[in-house]
């Protein structure tokens, strides 16, 4: 128990955030789109993720809640460290939630500043959570290339959330905003690439001891899907954005997919470097773990509600399927 | 300015802005679903409206909640790192069943009871606002046991200073936990009962027209009146129970500085700090001790029993005699309402106006309350175990202070914008507004898109 609980928690926690990014990273994108966009488009675009953005940010709080509860130590210090990133964050997703009904609620002339507001707090949150992770991979050591690999973080990770975005608006658009959002993906696909590109090679380069992990033998070799397994899926974006008539026949959904399992490869890569610390060279998940009886309370509640939300999404997201359409109170 | 202070007033100023929406949205969800309730008993397009027009606010004070809410969760680990290093095993699991049991139940079914009423069954909407009505209560379960413990704290045991679990029960059933769940319920209720027959008197009174006025109206000031005085009832019974557990607080909210049996109740006063004594007294003779031991000559202890580990005094007398009086005036003015109300009578214009008057008061007692509660606990964090000071993180004053004017800046512009958006939903006229039923909607306006 007392070797397997931390475990089990890490790997929730993992999940927790990985379904925050797949998720809110699309509101996030469409939210980065949003000036692109006509009038008439910007509605359309707010409306295809109204009934959902909500429930995407408890993802995030669900992350952190795992974090507080199986490993309180390391709570304290990652948030401690993170406190000005996690700031600006906070105050980029509290603009935009808001931004997000007061653009229809306090009347038509100030619709424009709201969807202003609404591209800025979506833009400032995902830089802001692109520096923390930045942060975290280094360590919380604010070494002048450390920050700078922080940056690049901070400019690959928006980049991510606009193709999820684009992906996302493939599903739930047509007509006109269809076409603008295929060539919005092509646009991002390649800032995102060189994105990743550097973040993978810089990784190593700022921690040794992740280096040590991915350049020794056999590892190298039973780890080389990862990243050959991304480099598939970017192909594969590259090739539905050429072939888009794909997308108009309502295949649109292979690039948010696609898109996923970069996220999908970019998460277990990093968990792999990680394990088995919580903070990177310092504290392991046993170090900080809370005590077994606190943690082992809590998976009750995890075995019985995780299924049930799990449920329940889904079932919105089914109630919710089709292309947006104007959304009303009724 | 001392970087600790700085970091209480942050944490002050991000959880006083978080309660004012919750303290709307667990009542408002309630009386939507009673509104929604109505609605498929009678049939009456009337009682659709009202759920229609208030389900608008309803979202918006929603969303606010949300990301302030978010906003708190981080502020445990940016702000008071110590605290769940020592108290991580006991806070942890109870925030955590916040957030599998509510949040998501909450959020997800949001999104039906907002957007699907055309995509799903009447049923189903039906459930999903009990839901979410649900969700927001079950979430002040949690915090608010969270808090109790913090106050009454039971059911642990301690071990190289780090607190561990001896009973679940225990700590989520904690002595002050049932009493400070009830207050708090009610004063939900009772904010948004204010709110909804404030926003209809100021309606009614500028002739905005709108076909459920009157019956909105009616709704808040008999769930008010009915609600107003079982609060003071439940308060006083909080306050009993305040003052068996922590009697340096009690002993702040009533500025007795020396122990006294048979003591007086100040009914105003200037609590002085530097010479320990009241200034400018107007006391009301062994009242005081007739409330909280229910006997004239019951002994108070004072405060000069517990010096350097009692609260401010000031800020405690006040914001309770804050609270106290609001409470006083919701009870006169949802009566006064109720009886000019009766048998279908429409009330007068000086009734609308103290109605309108009185559309905040709910957020003015609930934070003058919770001013009472956490500044009432100080200098400790988890009553007499862990000082506040022991848990706070290192930030320099010049980052604390930068973030702290940044939290101001933004709560400040949020809070008009939120005001102002509620004033301009009300002056709408029912026929222009686009979220109308099909029975009132004019034909320009359904074209209106976006509209969420
Ligand atoms: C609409 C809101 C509202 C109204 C009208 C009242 N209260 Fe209250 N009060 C609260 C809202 C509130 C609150 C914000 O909900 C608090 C803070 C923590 C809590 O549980 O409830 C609170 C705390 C609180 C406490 C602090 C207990 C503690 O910290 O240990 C006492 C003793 C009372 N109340 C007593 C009263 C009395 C005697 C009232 C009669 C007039 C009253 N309250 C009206
Ligand atoms: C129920 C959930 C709540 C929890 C778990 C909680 C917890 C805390 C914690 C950890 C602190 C910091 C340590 C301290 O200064 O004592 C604090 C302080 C404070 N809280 Fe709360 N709080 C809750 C609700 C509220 C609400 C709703 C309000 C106000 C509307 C509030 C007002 C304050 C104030 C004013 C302080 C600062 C006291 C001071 O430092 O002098 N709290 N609370
Ligand atoms: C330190 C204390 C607190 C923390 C950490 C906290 C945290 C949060 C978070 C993260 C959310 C967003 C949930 C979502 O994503 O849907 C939220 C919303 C909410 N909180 Fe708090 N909260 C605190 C205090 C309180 C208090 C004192 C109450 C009421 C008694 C309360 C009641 C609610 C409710 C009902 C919601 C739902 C959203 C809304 O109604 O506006 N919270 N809170």
């Amino acid at each position: 128990m007392e070797y397997w609980l931390p475990i089990i928690y890490m790997g929730a926690m993992g999940l927790a955030l990985l379904v925050y990014v797949i998720l809110d990273g699309y509101d996030l994108g469409v939210g980065m789109l949003l000036p692109l966009a006509n009038d008439a488009e910007k509605d359309t675009m707010i409306a295809s993720i109204g009934p959902f953005w909500d429930a995407n940010e408890t993802w995030i709080v669900l992350g952190v809640g795992i974090l507080l509860i199986a490993f309180p130590t390391a709570h304290g210090i990652v948030l401690t460290h993170l406190y000005l990133p996690v700031t600006i964050m906070l105050m980029g997703l509290m603009l935009r939630g808001v931004a997000f009904d007061l653009r229809v609620k306090a009347g038509d002339a100030r619709k424009a500043m709201w969807n202003k507001a609404f591209f800025l707090g979506s833009l400032i949150a995902s830089m802001a959570q692109g520096w923390m992770l930045g942060s975290f991979i280094t360590g919380l050591e604010s070494t002048t290339t450390n920050l700078a690999f922080s940056l690049l973080i901070a400019l690959t990770l928006p980049a991510l959330y606009l193709l999820l975005g684009c992906g996302w608006l493939l599903i739930k658009t047509e007509g006109s905003l269809l076409t603008k959002a295929i060539h919005w993906a092509r646009n991002s696909m390649l800032p995102m690439g060189l994105g990743l590109f550097l973040v993978s090679i810089a990784t190593p380069l700022v921690n040794p001891a992740i280096a040590e992990k991915w350049f020794s033998f056999p590892q190298f070799f039973s780890l080389a899907p990862i990243p050959l397994l991304t480099v598939a899926c970017y192909g594969a974006i590259a090739y539905l954005l050429r072939q888009d008539n794909w997308i108009y026949r309502g295949h649109g959904w292979l690039l948010y997919a696609f898109t996923v399992g970069i996220c999908l490869m970019a998460s277990i890569g990093l968990a792999y470097s990680l394990f088995p610390d919580i903070i990177i060279g310092k504290l392991t998940i046993w170090e900080s773990a809370a005590a077994t009886e606190s943690l082992l309370f809590t998976l009750v509640g995890v075995v019985i509600t995780v299924p049930a939300i799990l449920g329940y999404t889904v079932f919105v997201y089914r109630i919710f399927r089709g292309k947006a359409k104007e959304l009303s109170y009724e | 300015m001392d970087p600790f202070v700085l970091a209480r007033i942050q944490f002050a100023t991000n959880i006083s802005f978080h309660i004012l929406f919750p303290a709307i949205s667990i009542g408002l969800a309630w009386i939507l679903l009673f509104f929604r309730l109505r609605f498929t008993q009678t049939g009456d397009r009337a009682w659709e409206y009202a759920y229609f027009f208030w389900v608008k606010i309803f979202a918006l004070t929603f969303a606010m909640g949300v990301v302030s809410g978010i906003t708190m969760s981080f502020q445990f680990g940016t702000n008071w790192p110590g605290f769940m290093e020592k108290a991580g095993n006991i806070a942890g699991p109870l925030l955590g069943y916040e957030v599998l049991s509510a949040f998501f139940l909450e959020a997800s079914f949001l999104g039906i009871m907002l957007f699907g009423k055309d995509r799903v069954s009447n049923r189903t909407h039906l459930i999903s606002t009990f839901l979410v009505a649900f969700g927001t209560t079950l979430s002040a379960f949690w915090i608010l046991s969270l808090n109790s413990w913090m106050q009454t704290p039971t059911g642990y045991r301690i071990e190289n200073g780090v607190m561990f679990v001896e009973s679940w029960w225990e700590v989520i059933f904690n002595p002050s936990f049932p009493y400070r769940f009830a207050h708090m319920l009610l004063a939900s209720l009772l904010t948004s009962a204010f709110l909804i027959s404030g926003v209809s008197a100021w309606r009614a009174l500028k002739n905005v027209d709108g076909p459920a006025t009157w019956k909105v109206l009616r709704t808040g000031v008999a769930i008010a009146a009915i609600a107003a005085p079982i609060q003071i009832f439940v308060g006083d019974l909080h306050g009993l129970n305040t003052f068996h557990h922590q009697p340096a607080k009690v002993a702040a909210m009533e500025a007795v500085w020396e122990t006294e049996q048979g003591a007086p109740f100040t009914a105003f006063a200037w609590p002085d700090a530097e010479s320990r004594s009241n200034k400018y007294a107007i006391e009301i003779p062994y009242a005081a001790s007739l409330i909280l031991t229910h006997e004239l000559n019951g002994e108070i202890k004072g405060l000069n029993e517990f010096e350097g580990q009692h609260p401010p005094v000031p800020i405690v007398f006040w914001s309770f005699r804050v609270m106290l009086a609001v409470g006083g005036l919701m009870l006169l003015v949802s009566w006064w309402a109720m009886y000019s109300l009766r048998g279908n009578r429409e009330a007068g214009r000086n009734v609308l106006r103290a109605l309108s008057l009185m559309t905040f008061s709910g957020w003015i007692a609930v934070l003058a309350g919770w001013y009472v509660t956490e500044i009432g606990r100080q200098p400790w964090i988890v009553q007499g175990i862990i000082s506040v000071k022991d848990v706070v993180a290192d930030h320099s004053s010049a980052t604390v202070t930068g973030t702290l004017l940044g939290y101001i800046a933004l709560y400040g512009f949020l809070l008009v914008s939120y005001i102002g958006a509620l004033r301009y939903l009300s002056q709408k006229p029912a026929a222009s507004l686009a979220m109308a039923p099909a029975g009132f909607r004019l034909p320009e306006q359904a074209s209106n898109k976006g509209e969420v």
